[in-house]
């Protein structure tokens, strides 16, 4: 299994690459979904630069009440940062569930994100944490929230030459919980379901759902949100709003789940997040 | 595009192209055919190697991005004819059949020992995912790298 013949550079700072990527290169991260497509030839970029030498890429900082995670940092790096899994715990729980160890060993927050692909995991978290996403391109860095990064299948608001510089969570002290259903073959989400929950005097003060695999892009359950928001959190509260996680969406359907299948699974694991969260929460 | 790797404490370097994926790397131009090509997609982990201290399957990885890397293979494990601890485990608690997965699952599970000083079954087997054996339905693989974990504690 051969690509096709391509040129490859590797700059060793951010703004080399800036400037390669602007003259029509394409970008290699951890290579865990590219190289892939390369060998079978669904891709087969003219020029790739490699962002793995680039030291200023790779980092995980607290910066102000958040966390500031730049684009090469990968998937180990996340699931195992003392910064992260105390600070955010959602986004390391759900980089644990990235794929296989050698994956995460490779892979990168910021390939992931700009793959997008419709049943990645850290799109759900992305979503549920109410994330930003700093882009770097030729005229410099703008910042736009997940909800609106996140486009369509493998499409986002990338502009052409334009690259993924950091993803910014916050400090985040509710209750959380990733759960996914892997596809048995490849651990990529049939549906992963990212939740988060505050509670103050008994009642549910704010939830956030992000779901993923589910549609063509991640999303956030808002009406499923707002159905528990204000309620005790209890069993049945739980079960109403998870029931409202799929109404009206156009589900994906392949060989591995049907359309129905798949809004079962969501509103089957919505619940399941939501209960592990809801006993985390003060 | 000239290359310099450091492969089991020796020094390599040759001229590639930057098509080259690393397992065809080891395989052909430092022949290293210890590490085996199984899927060729990224699945089965017959591939896996340790770069800079992290298992990586190297059949989804160019060789030019190992430049100046220290990798290790199943044949940089065992020193001066005496079996690594994980080999060790894998021989005693037959964790193996016809072997082929071998090479990659020895590979996986000194990550996992190295993470992890004393791993549950459940640890194992999530560090043992990206592994596929056609064989001996797992469970002698766990009982191996929890015996090489042990040994490695004593
Ligand atoms: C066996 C296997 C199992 C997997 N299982 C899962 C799973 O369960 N869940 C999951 O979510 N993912 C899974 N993945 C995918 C994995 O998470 C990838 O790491 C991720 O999708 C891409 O990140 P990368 O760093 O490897 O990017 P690459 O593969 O290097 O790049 C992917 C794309 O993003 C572009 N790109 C990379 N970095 C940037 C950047 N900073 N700015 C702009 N563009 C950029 C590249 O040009 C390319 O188009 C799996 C992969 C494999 C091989
Ligand atoms: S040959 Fe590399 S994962 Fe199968
Ligand atoms: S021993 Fe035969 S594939 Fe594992």
């Amino acid at each position: 299994m051969f690509p096709q013949t391509f040129d490859y550079t590797a700059p060793t700072t951010l703004d080399e690459a800036v400037k390669l990527l602007g003259g029509g290169a394409k970008a290699l991260a951890g290579g865990m979904s590219l190289i892939p497509m390369m060998k079978l030839r669904l891709a087969s970029p003219e020029h790739l630069v490699d962002l793995g030498r680039i030291k200023e890429l790779n980092y995980i900082r607290e910066e102000s009440g958040a966390l500031h995670i730049g684009a090469t940092a990968t998937h180990y790096a996340v699931e195992s940062s003392p910064l992260v899994r105390t600070k955010c715990p959602l986004l390391a729980e759900t980089a644990a569930a990235i794929g296989d160890v050698q994956v995460r060993n490779m892979g990168t927050l910021g390939g992931a994100v700009a793959h997008a692909d419709p049943s990645a995991d850290y799109p759900a978290a992305l979503q549920a944490l109410e994330a930003k996403i700093v882009l770097r391109g030729a005229g410099g860095d703008r910042t736009v929230s997940a909800a609106e990064f996140f486009v369509d299948a493998f499409t986002t608001v990338l502009n052409e030459g334009e690259m993924v510089r950091e993803v910014i969570v916050p400090v985040d002290t509710s209750g959380v919980s990733y759960q996914k259903v892997p596809q048995p073959a490849s651990g990529f989400a049939m549906v992963g379901i990212a939740a988060r929950v505050k509670k103050a005097g008994g009642k549910v003060t704010e939830a956030r759902i992000g779901v993923t695999g589910l549609t063509n892009s991640s999303f956030r359950a808002t009406a499923a949100e707002k159905a528990l928001e204000g309620t005790n959190g209890s069993a049945a509260d739980i079960q109403k709003a998870a029931a409202l996680v799929a109404q009206g969406s156009d589900a994906n359907s392949d060989i591995h789940a049907s359309a129905d299948y798949r809004k079962h699974l969501a509103v089957v694991y919505t619940g399941r997040a939501l209960i592990a969260a809801m006993g985390r929460a003060q | 595009m000239k290359i310099h790797l450091t492969i089991n404490g020796k020094n390599y370097s040759h001229d590639v192209e930057p098509r080259l994926l690393l397992i065809h790397y080891l395989r052909e131009n430092a022949a290293l055919t210890g590490s085996h090509v199984g899927c060729e997609t990224s699945l089965c982990g017959a591939c896996t190697i340790e770069l800079d201290g992290k298992a990586v399957k190297s059949c989804t990885m160019f060789a030019v991005q190992a430049d100046g890397a220290k990798i290790t293979t199943i044949e940089g494990l065992a020193n001066d004819g005496k079996l690594h601890g994980v080999q060790e485990a894998f021989w005693n608690e037959h964790g193996l059949q016809c072997g082929f997965c071998t090479p990659g699952m020895i590979m996986a599970s000194k990550q996992i020992i190295d993470r992890n000083h004393a791993p549950s079954d459940a640890e194992i087997r999530h560090g043992l995912e990206g592994n596929l054996c056609r064989c001996t339905g797992y469970q002698h693989i766990v009982n191996a790298v929890k015996a090489a974990a042990a040994a490695a504690g004593k």
